[in-house]
């Protein structure tokens, strides 16, 4: 598809460090470490926290899905006994029976998450595929139903909460504020993701993808394909345990609600639809992810419709997620073709965006028709206020979105020989006859 | 004795409306390899169908409309979803089929709103068939028992005794050959897969008034479903009869005796603690047997995988 042969003096050596490497982790840093400052109001930090903690746990999640081909219905399981491990630690500290400072908590989460994905990894990673999926699944279940049953840890239906100001100071922080919470769950984002990726870099780790891709001819190199799925499933356990803590620390509360099958099956969705196949891909999608949550459900009722059509199209259509998208214009930009593209995809994306846009506002209205109370006929929508029972309305949007999908799709043919145009090496047309 | 009897019935009624599920999703499965998450998804939509169409001309009609329906959908799914994302693998397959569940979950609340509907049984069925010991057994689950039956039986003389049976149990062991004959076999996957779907929306219609219809009723019968195929064998018909029967039984008869592990421990020697309450086993000694119900099938089926992966009756391994 995409042509990789490189100069070999241009070959990318792993191990040294480069410029190359070491630069996008200084500029998250420097980024992690600004951003309370710009966004300062504490709303935006509460999103931010929340984003980071999800970062965490679709980067784990990663580790098995992308990187070990590992298909799990159960994770939040690991990310739940963390968390609720977490909190048990913290309400000792309060009870006074040991004390720990409170960034030292998420590390006790992840041994814990630890400790449980070593017990269940023994025999769930016997196999990959669908019996490793299976496996997840019952786990998943087993154990979000035995929440309820196990009330000394899990603590039942009202599940486990404490207060996270009762560990020792650390340069006089007691973590009472939220600012002081975001730098904690930044700085073990920071350390986790950076692990994560020096992981991915081990030689385990790059077994990991060999085990994925052809499991058979990794046994026959003298790899134990069990093992090296078990070592990135214990891994993953406790950076999901990590997340779990952080949970735990910004929260306060673990409810059953954190070990569910939902849970575990946002996570996958958030996973996918940033994209599996790049390390960076799971911070795309729960970065996207939680935007469009927060800002799609304060705007309307019908946010996890749409959420879950995204998904569908983009397992169907973009099975590379986000990250994929992004990274397929990697080799347009090489031939220094991308301006070439920017006039087709003005033509095409622009009108299928408004088309989706007008879609969006058809079953908008058509849900507000079927659902208002009676005599409520008014709705806003995209800052325009309209009654939804007025048929030119209805006609207003059905027109506009048939045009722009028609115009859309006029224009995909152009788009399609731009994008031909923009993948072909220079050079390339001449030499092939 | 009379109680055990009453919940043989119950248990029946459960697994059997539990087979009609599974029956479709494992021969789904033996036919392309996937495990299709939406399963659960046809039979709610089979419900909704029917109530809708109800609320016209009654239950009757629905019980033969709402499955074609949902059949038609389920080979459409086939052909312009499913087909489509095959060439990128299986594991790419299930997370498009686990999508279409939260998706379908979503179009269903979109229509018809969070809250349960008022699907009923029709009057005809609405009468005590007989009592036992006091237990009044409805007619409609007398109805259930036999309607699943029926399709159990149909579904077998189709695949043993016919023509067609033959096309599908040949393409489901050697696809190209039966290709190289002459005949359609994607065509034979989205039939396979609009009649797997279609048996679930029938599911979904006889299920629909005896456990409710509302948009969590996918969710709760899903993971069971997968359940019941993984520890019968996957794409074994005898398999999933027999496990759907004995899921059915283990959970009804669990949430009937309320056995206390207080007594078993106490029986084995082992001394209740004196302060219950401070300690960490007081969950053990507090347990019942139908607080445990819910979680046995789940163990069943990590117990199967890990000592017998091709489950019970399962040929191949998954």
């Amino acid at each position: 598809m995409t042509d990789r042969a490189e100069h070999p003096a241009a070959r990318r050596r792993y191990g040294g460090l480069t410029l190359g490497a070491v630069a996008p982790w200084v500029i998250g840093a420097l980024l992690l470490a600004v951003m309370p400052y710009v966004f300062a109001s504490n709303s935006a930090i509460t999103i931010m926290n929340q984003m980071a903690i999800t970062i965490v746990f679709a980067l784990s999640y990663n580790m098995l899905l992308g990187q070990g081909g590992m298909l799990s219905f159960g994770h939040a399981v690991y990310m739940g006994v963390g968390g609720f491990g977490a909190m048990h630690v913290m309400n000792w500290m309060e009870q006074g029976v040991i004390a720990l400072p409170l960034p030292v908590l998420p590390l006790i989460a992840g041994l814990f998450g630890l400790g449980f994905a070593a017990a269940i990894g023994i025999f769930s990673t016997r196999r990959a595929g669908t019996v490793f999926a299976m496996i997840s699944l019952g786990i998943g279940e087993l154990v979000a139903s035995s929440s309820v049953i196990v009330v000394a840890f899990f603590g039942g239906e009202e599940g486990v909460s404490g207060d996270r100001t009762y560990g020792l100071p650390v340069f006089g922080h007691d973590f009472g504020s939220q600012t002081e919470i975001y730098y904690l769950i930044a700085g073990w984002l920071l350390i986790s993701a950076l692990l994560m990726y020096l992981f991915s870099r081990t030689p385990v780790g790059r077994m990991a993808n060999a085990v994925r891709d052809n499991p058979e001819r990794a046994e026959f190199l003298g790899y134990s394909a069990r093992w090296v799925r078990y070592y990135s499933f214990c891994a993953s356990g406790f950076f999901a345990g990590i997340a779990g803590g952080l949970f735990a620390v910004n929260y306060e509360i673990l409810t059953a609600e954190n070990l569910d099958l939902n849970t575990s099956g946002t996570i996958l969705l958030i996973t996918f639809l940033g994209g599996t196949g790049f390390f960076f891909g799971p911070i795309i999608g729960a970065i996207v992810f939680t935007l469009l949550q927060t800002v799609l459900s304060l705007h309307t009722d019908l946010w996890q419709l749409y959420v879950g059509a995204l998904f569908v199209l983009t397992v169907m259509f973009f099975p590379g997620g986000l990250a994929g998208v992004i990274m397929m214009h990697v080799p347009p930009w090489r031939y220094g073709k991308v301006r070439a593209l920017i006039r087709p995809y003005l033509a095409a994306v622009l009108p299928a965006a408004v088309g989706l846009l007008g879609l969006a506002s058809f079953l908008e209205v058509l849900f507000h028709l079927r659902n208002a109370a009676r005599g409520e006929e008014g709705m806003t929508l995209l800052w325009v206020h309209f009654s939804s029972h007025d048929p030119l309305v209805w006609g207003v949007i059905i027109v506009v979105t048939v045009a722009a999908f028609w115009l859309a799709r006029r224009n995909a043919p152009a788009l399609r020989a731009a994008w031909d145009f923009a993948n072909t090496p220079p050079g390339a047309d001449e030499a092939r006859p | 004795m009379d109680m055990v009897l009453v919940n043989l019935i119950d248990g029946l009624v459960t697994g059997l409306l539990l087979f009609m599920l599974s029956s479709g999703l494992t021969l789904i499965f033996s036919m392309m390899g996937v495990l299709n998450f939406a399963h659960a998804s046809f039979y709610m939509l089979g419900a909704y169908f029917a109530y809708q169409i109800s609320t016209y001309v009654g239950f009757w009609p629905g019980l033969f409309i709402a499955p074609v329906l949902v059949g038609l959908i389920g080979a459409m799914i086939e052909r312009y979803g499913l087909r489509r994302v095959h060439q990128y693998g299986h594991v790419p397959e299930l997370i498009f089929t686990f999508g279409l569940a939260l998706l379908m979950e979503e179009v269903v609340q979109f229509f018809w709103g969070k809250n349960q509907l008022p699907y009923e049984s029709p009057k005809i069925l609405d009468f005590t068939l007989f009592s036992i010991a006091g237990n009044a057994i409805p007619a409609y689950k007398m109805f259930i028992i036999f309607a699943a039956m029926g399709i159990f039986l149909a579904l077998l003389y189709v695949l043993t005794k016919t023509r067609i049976g033959l096309i599908i149990q040949a393409a489901l062991r050697h696809p190209r050959t039966v290709e190289a004959l002459g005949h359609n076999v994607p065509f034979v996957f989205m039939g396979v897969f609009g009649v797997g779907t279609g048996l679930a929306g029938l599911a979904g219609v006889i299920a629909g008034p005896e456990l409710g219809t509302f948009p969590g009723m996918a969710a709760l019968l899903g993971s069971i479903v997968f359940v019941t195929i993984v520890i019968g064998g996957l794409g074994s018909l005898w398999g999933a009869l027999l496990a759907s029967l004995l899921i059915g039984w283990i959970t009804t008869f669990a949430v009937a005796y309320n056995v206390a592990f207080a007594d078993i421990l106490e029986a084995l020697g082992l001394s209740r603690p004196a302060d219950l309450a401070s300690s960490a086993w007081r969950d053990l000694w507090t347990l019942t047997m139908p607080q445990i119900g819910p979680i046995l099938p789940y163990l069943l089926m990590i117990i199967v995988l890990v000592f017998r992966p091709y489950g019970l009756f399962g040929k191949r391994d998954l």
